[in-house]
């Protein structure tokens, strides 16, 4: 079998939200895949699969949030922690804005973590706490999960209080009010906006190969 | 509006039964516009329901809109449980830390009497106080979360799929507990004067779960529950997707659908088949930055894909109008209804 079709059979496990033929199916690619490859050849393309689906509309959110869960758990059972590629990215955290509506940074922290990314999660923050945690943290890149447009609208604050601070970090900003509105993320000021979870990682490489 | 023939609730009575009324009806659900109308706070204004009465009579005397409703906000029915509201004046209030925190709570888990609980009783007070006002003329809107989409409030997003995945015994046993309440607490508004119940159900929504979780599922709570609700329902999707499950929503016994902006009108109204009738689809979120001329576009858009024939209602797509969208915008969104939404629409030929 070949590495496409595996990935193709893991991914519909994921979608099918079946853990037990997504351990098996890894268990299978043992002989021939090493840990590393099958973490970058099938796990992180299948998220990001997923991730995609939702972002157009075939794939639901429990999907994403299960499939990302299922992965978590599987890494941690077969892949050992050494042979995960750490990417050496710039340091980074994730926060929802004053609203306890977290199910999406959930995804976000789940996909990156995956996929070898070390993230910050500072659960749910108001603006004034948040900045003070990038200080300490020397994060370079925030992302923002929002559901809520009052909680979207938040990152003004947040960029004008960045701007008269001098810091120097991007804000990336993703969810539903961002979808709704494709203009909202350039009105509030953010650097970047991801459609779906899936989107994070290919905008943190760009931002660090632009911080370069 | 100048020229109307029929009150709103013969507009109402007309549309449901897939007949062309006088023009479409449009429901505005500015839930939170009423405090500004009545120069208070949010936190003040959804203390009582007299405020809700009287803020919700401001708005339609100024927008002509053709509903009005008794509803607080979504995590007023969390809060009968115990649970915390996060209260905020720039939005809409939200659910605070979960009451169920290990899913073996269930077990011990009873439904709130709605009689007893005070936050339940003032959006009662309120659609009993709309009622009297003009239950006769005007549809009055009563709103219960759906026992399938509750315990997103009562126990986390996260944790309730969890739920419905790994413990599908405990899942069954939260529904049944949900469903006692939600029946009670949606006949508690009919019997204050509620012309229809709102059944709203998010979770159900293929944006949230695939469809064939929820032919298991969201389905079959909403195939238990609605036909307990003693009056009318529509069922509500607070924006997320839903076409590829119309044929099962009308299985529910559901009369009307709230639907998203980001499904094709003309495609639901297909769908529906004159078996369902159509509320939205303006997009609330956009909506805060539309001109007049945004606001008549979208109004005439929508009107044209799914106005003819009756079984459309003209609305937001998401059940509230977000706080920070402007009178202006909402005046103009009238304004376009006004103007385009007289039947016969044969305007949509010239344009076409």
């Amino acid at each position: 079998m070949t590495v496409e079709s595996y990935r193709e059979q893991f991914r519909d496990a994921l979608l099918k939200m079946n853990q037990e033929a997504a351990r098996e199916l890894l268990m299978q690619t043992a002989e021939v895949l090493t840990p590393v490859q099958r973490l970058e050849s099938l796990i992180i393309p299948a998220l990001i699969d997923i991730g995609d689906q939702w972002g157009c509309g075939n794939a639901a959110l429990s999907q994403l949030y299960m499939s990302g869960r299922i992965c978590e758990t599987l890494i941690d059972e077969l892949i050992p922690i050494l042979e995960v590629r750490r990417r050496d990215l710039p340091r980074t955290a994730v926060v929802v804005l004053g609203d306890f509506h977290v199910l999406g940074k959930r995804i976000v922290c789940s996909l990156l973590r995956s996929s070898g990314v070390d993230i910050l999660d500072y659960g749910t923050a108001e603006v004034d706490e948040t900045l003070t945690r990038i200080q300490e943290d020397g994060v370079k890149i925030l992302l923002v999960s929002t559901l809520m447009l009052h909680s979207a609208l938040k990152v003004i604050e947040l960029r004008t209080k960045r701007d008269a601070a001098g810091l120097d970090f991007k804000i990336v900003v993703g969810g539903a009010p961002f979808r709704m509105d494709e203009m909202l993320w350039h009105e509030i000021g953010a650097d970047a906006m991801g459609q779906s979870a899936s989107d994070a990682l290919g905008i943190i490489e760009n931002l660090a190969k632009e911080m370069e | 509006m100048k020229g109307d023939t029929l009150t709103p609730l013969e507009r109402f009575l007309a549309v449901v039964s897939h007949k062309e009324p006088d023009r479409v009806p449009l429901f505005l659900f500015p839930t939170l516009h009423g405090a500004r109308e009545l120069d208070m706070t949010l936190t003040d204004y959804f203390t009582r329901g007299e405020n809700i009465v009287e803020g919700q009579l401001k708005l339609r005397e100024k927008y002509q809109h053709d509903c009005l409703t008794g509803f607080f906000y979504a995590a007023a029915e969390v809060e009968a449980w115990g649970g915390e509201v996060l209260r905020r004046d720039d939005g809409p209030f939200n659910s605070g830390r979960p009451i169920i925190r290990d899913p073996e709570q269930i077990l011990d888990l009873s439904p709130p009497i709605v009689d007893n609980a005070r936050c339940l009783q003032e959006s009662i007070k309120a659609t009993a106080g709309l009622a009297a006002e003009c239950g006769k003329d005007v549809p009055i809107l009563g709103v219960a979360i759906s026992p399938f989409s509750l315990p997103v409030m009562q126990m986390g997003f996260g944790s309730y799929l969890e739920l419905m995945h790994d413990r599908p015994a405990l899942f069954e046993a939260l529904m049944a507990i949900n469903e006692e309440f939600c029946v009670d607490w949606a006949n508690a508004q009919l019997e204050a004067g509620a012309t229809a119940i709102v059944y709203f159900d998010p979770v159900s929504s293929t944006t949230i779960i695939p469809r064939d979780l929820y032919l298991t599922t969201g389905l079959e709570v909403a195939r238990r529950t609605i036909p307990r609700i003693q009056g009318p329902t529509g069922t509500h999707f607070a924006s997320g997707h839903c076409l590829s499950i119309i044929p099962d929503i009308i299985s529910t016994g559901t009369g009307v659908i709230g639907v998203s902006a980001e499904e094709d009108l003309s495609d639901i109204k297909t769908a529906c088949d004159g078996k369902l009738t159509i509320v939205g689809n303006l997009n609330g979120v956009e909506m805060r930055r539309w001109t007049e001329q945004d606001a008549e576009h979208a109004v005439k858009t929508a009107i044209a894909k799914a106005g003819r024939g009756g079984g459309f209602i003209l609305a937001d797509n998401h059940g509230e109008i977000p706080w920070h969208v402007s009178e202006e915008t909402l005046l103009a969104i009238s304004s376009a209804v006004d103007q385009w939404g007289r039947y016969p629409l044969d305007w949509i030929d010239a344009d076409a």
